[in-house]
């Protein structure tokens, strides 16, 4: 992929436990408003298209994109919804660009996870003929995974462990998460335990916000700042349903959508060429596994690689620096908070949890159960 | 970095209102098979699936991962579109886009409802803002209801019109098999129906269907391999609008709406200059009796005032020279997050001339379709057979 499409800016919320004094709407609000902000442009008269990322499930409203015209002066424009993780919106934002159909895009997302109960909704997006009345949900799905993974390769809940003391205290230093902690592994061990070998510390915590960014062409992100970020690369794929069907201590789509987002930006060697990785962790195990579907080790090899330290933050590939999943982000949101993330990276803006130098970056957002689908970007400054 | 993207393979399931013995997923494989059928293709030679529907009608979410097994979206690329009554053309759309911009080569694009599963008024009910419309506003119809009286009083448009419109779709069904409602009905016998919400009577308003529809959409190089009659999307236009249920409705006809706009986009891109002779045939989402008047209007197709003259004069039937719905229309057929990649794809047939006995008579060149939902919500799309 050339580079042709360029984002000019991010924007987030803090990310909160529950935010009741903001309308849905409000949280969308806030966001346009800093990125247009950030990006120097006018919202009526430079944005063409908006690209928005939400579920109806979460929101409670059939059409969750209902209100999005009304803050982000869509009225009239072309406005329209991926219902999967953020990261796929931004994709698609981004074909807006390359397809030379639009020449500015407002990508926005947003949830409010502490308006519903999830492990319904979680429930409600698994298979409602064989599995559904089981009432599972992604957590119990999740300790499964996280089973099978131990078992299959030998790794520990001590490796676990290391992630959320790794991404909470990387949170530490991100103003905008929701979490933060200085934890020891014994701490995260010790905590309550959901569905074995997952505890409470293992999974992200129940969080409100919102993200968006600007994406525009070439020319015009040129135009727009001195510090373009280029998408270089992009893949995503499906794994299939039916836990039965899937070995779930890989994640064979994962590593089909990062070999094609690595092609298509001329990676050959991600864990060299990469400097700095952000991915979506719902649960602590998965940062290990992602780490492998992402080429960064081999499979199976997740746990000797955070036992390495190479993904702290002074590490040799740096994952998650701003705090991950597990330091509170929203489903939706997630995918595309990992861009924005990756984007203050590139430009240089992410404060103390800055990598210096860091000039090659990726981004992962996920969805479904056991992370069944998955869109990687690569990002380039 | 961008390619002409055609419609290679068109499949659509039989419609109807209930189909108690089969579940989600195999309405909509039986319209996968019949699009990768007609295209001649295996789903090994698809490379990227878009999807959408409404998650609170059938009460699934993420049902693009659910549903896999029987989309074939499996170690493929692929996204779910969620735009309300419109998804069935958003998801062409997106195909467009996936396509255009050279991400995939060959993409299925799904639209599918099952009715018969879920609460759809109720659900549909949550469209309405919390705070200000939804104490007031029930499901769809309340909304329809006040597009065609809003259209009569400002047009002086009769109510036997409605009932023309009607009785005119009944035929085109009648002659269509993929059809929900296909008993022919007379003026006389539209006008005798039980009223439901005035002007519109139990035959006015859309039926709540089930059924899929699915599209294979290919880059211009391998079109021309797969198919010897690829129908090519010229142009797409969409746009959503701020409304506060439907109070603007007061103003219509005044001021520009997402049809005058989206409308006005496509003929000024495409230099169309009289739309209703050089495009030939309209397939239009038409959720009820009164909207083919006031939206042949708010396209931009004809004068203000002119649209329900035009279907008295019979412009817009099947024989007409300028055909609208000839399917049959939403009037007769309405799954809704199949009811806009219906639209699409029948227009595609009469522009490949296979519609069979609800073919135009006239000879088609070049096709609209429409998608409707939302709040007022249009996305519009410009087919061809030529390139020229």
């Amino acid at each position: 992929m050339p580079d042709r499409v360029g984002i000019v800016a991010a924007a987030m919320t803090k990310f909160e436990a529950a935010k009741p004094w903001q309308h849905l709407a409000e949280l969308v609000l806030e966001v346009t408003d800093k990125v247009v902000e950030a990006a120097g442009i006018s919202l009526q008269k430079d944005v063409e298209s908006i690209v928005s990322c939400s579920q109806d499930h979460w929101d409670g409203r059939t059409i969750s994109s209902m209100p999005i015209p009304d803050v982000t002066c869509g009225h009239l424009k072309d406005e329209s919804k991926v219902a999967d993780d953020g990261a796929y919106a931004v994709l698609y934002g981004a074909m807006h660009i390359l397809s030379g159909d639009h020449k500015l895009v407002l990508v926005v997302s947003h949830c409010a996870e502490s308006h519903t109960d999830g492990t319904i909704i979680e429930n409600w997006s698994i298979d409602h003929i064989f599995t559904r009345m089981l009432g599972l949900d992604y957590t119990l799905a999740a300790a499964m995974q996280a089973r099978r993974y131990m078992d299959k390769y030998g790794i520990t809940p001590e490796q676990f462990a290391k992630v959320v003391v790794k991404n909470k205290g990387n949170a530490k230093k991100n103003p905008y998460a929701q979490d933060s902690a200085t934890l020891s592994v014994i701490d995260v061990l010790k905590s309550q335990m959901l569905a074995d070998p997952i505890t409470v510390m293992d999974r992200k915590p129940v969080s409100d916000g919102a993200c968006a960014m600007i994406l525009a062409t070439e020319e015009i992100a040129k135009k727009l700042t001195d510090k373009p970020v280029w998408i270089k690369g992009a893949g995503n794929c499906y794994d299939p349903h039916f836990l039965g069907d899937r070995e779930l201590a890989d994640c064979d789509a994962l590593e089909t959508a990062s070999k094609k987002a690595y092609k298509m930006a001329g990676i050959k060697n991600p864990v060299k060429e990469i400097d700095v990785v952000e991915l979506s962790e719902y649960y602590s195990y998965q940062e290990l596994l992602w780490t492998e579907g992402l080429g960064l080790c081999k499979r199976g090899e997740g746990g000797k690689f955070i036992d390495s330290g190479k993904t702290q933050l002074n590490g040799d590939i740096p994952v998650n620096p701003s705090g991950g999943l597990l330091s509170g982000i929203p489903i939706t949101v997630a995918g595309m908070s990992r861009v924005a993330e990756a984007v203050w990276q590139l430009q240089g803006r992410s404060g103390e949890r800055q990598i210096p130098g860091a000039k090659l970056a990726v981004a992962h957002g996920c969805g479904g159960i056991c992370g069944q689908m998955h869109c990687v970007l690569v990002l380039g400054n | 970095m961008t390619q002409r993207v055609a419609i290679v393979g068109i499949g659509q399931t039989n419609h109807s209102g209930r189909r108690p013995y089969h579940n989600d997923g195999e309405v909509i494989y039986d319209a996968i098979s019949a699009a990768l059928a007609d295209a001649q293709l295996s789903i090994k030679d698809i490379d990227n699936v878009i999807i959408g529907d409404m998650e609170l009608f059938e009460g699934h979410s993420l049902n693009d991962a659910m549903l896999l097994d029987y989309t074939g979206a499996e170690g493929r690329s692929g996204f779910k579109m969620n735009t309300g009554g419109t998804v069935g053309s958003m998801n062409v759309i997106s195909g467009w886009y996936n396509v255009a911009s050279e991400f995939s080569d060959t993409t299925l694009v799904i639209g599918w409802e099952k009715h018969d599963e879920g609460p759809t008024t109720s659900a549909i009910t949550t469209i309405w803002d919390p705070a200000i419309n939804r104490p007031f506003e029930v499901g769809a119809i309340s909304g329809l209801a006040m597009i065609s009286n809003a259209y009569m009083t400002r047009s002086g448009c009769p109510l036997e019109v409605g009932a023309i419109v009607r009785a005119q779709a009944s035929d085109n069904a009648a002659r269509n098999p993929k059809a929900h409602l296909r008993e022919r009905y007379t003026v006389q016998d539209v006008m005798s129906a039980r009223m439901v919400l005035y002007p519109l009577n139990l035959l006015m308003i859309c039926p709540t269907s089930l059924g899929a529809c699915a599209l294979v959409l290919a880059g211009e190089k391998k079109a021309r391999k797969i198919n010897k009659k690829p129908v090519w999307i010229r142009d797409h236009a969409t746009a959503h609008q701020v409304t506060r249920g439907m109070d603007f409705m007061a103003e219509a006809g005044k001021i520009d709406t997402s049809m005058t706009v989206t409308g006005r986009k496509i003929f000024q891109r495409n230099h169309i200059t009289k739309p209703m002779e050089e495009i030939q045939v309209f397939e239009m989402y038409d959720p009820c009796a009164f909207c083919q008047p006031a939206w042949l209007e708010e396209f931009g197709l004809c004068e203000a005032g002119q649209g329900w003259r035009l279907i008295e004069k019979g412009v817009t039937a099947r024989e007409g020279s300028f055909p609208v719905s000839p399917s049959g229309g939403t009037l007769c057929t309405n799954a809704i997050g199949d009811t806009a990649t219906v639209r699409v794809a029948e227009a595609a047939l009469q522009l490949r001339g296979d519609a069979g006995e609800h073919q135009v008579t006239r000879e088609v060149k070049m096709a609209l379709a429409s998608g409707y939902g939302g709040m007022y919500w249009t996305d519009l799309l410009l087919l061809s057979n030529t390139l020229d």
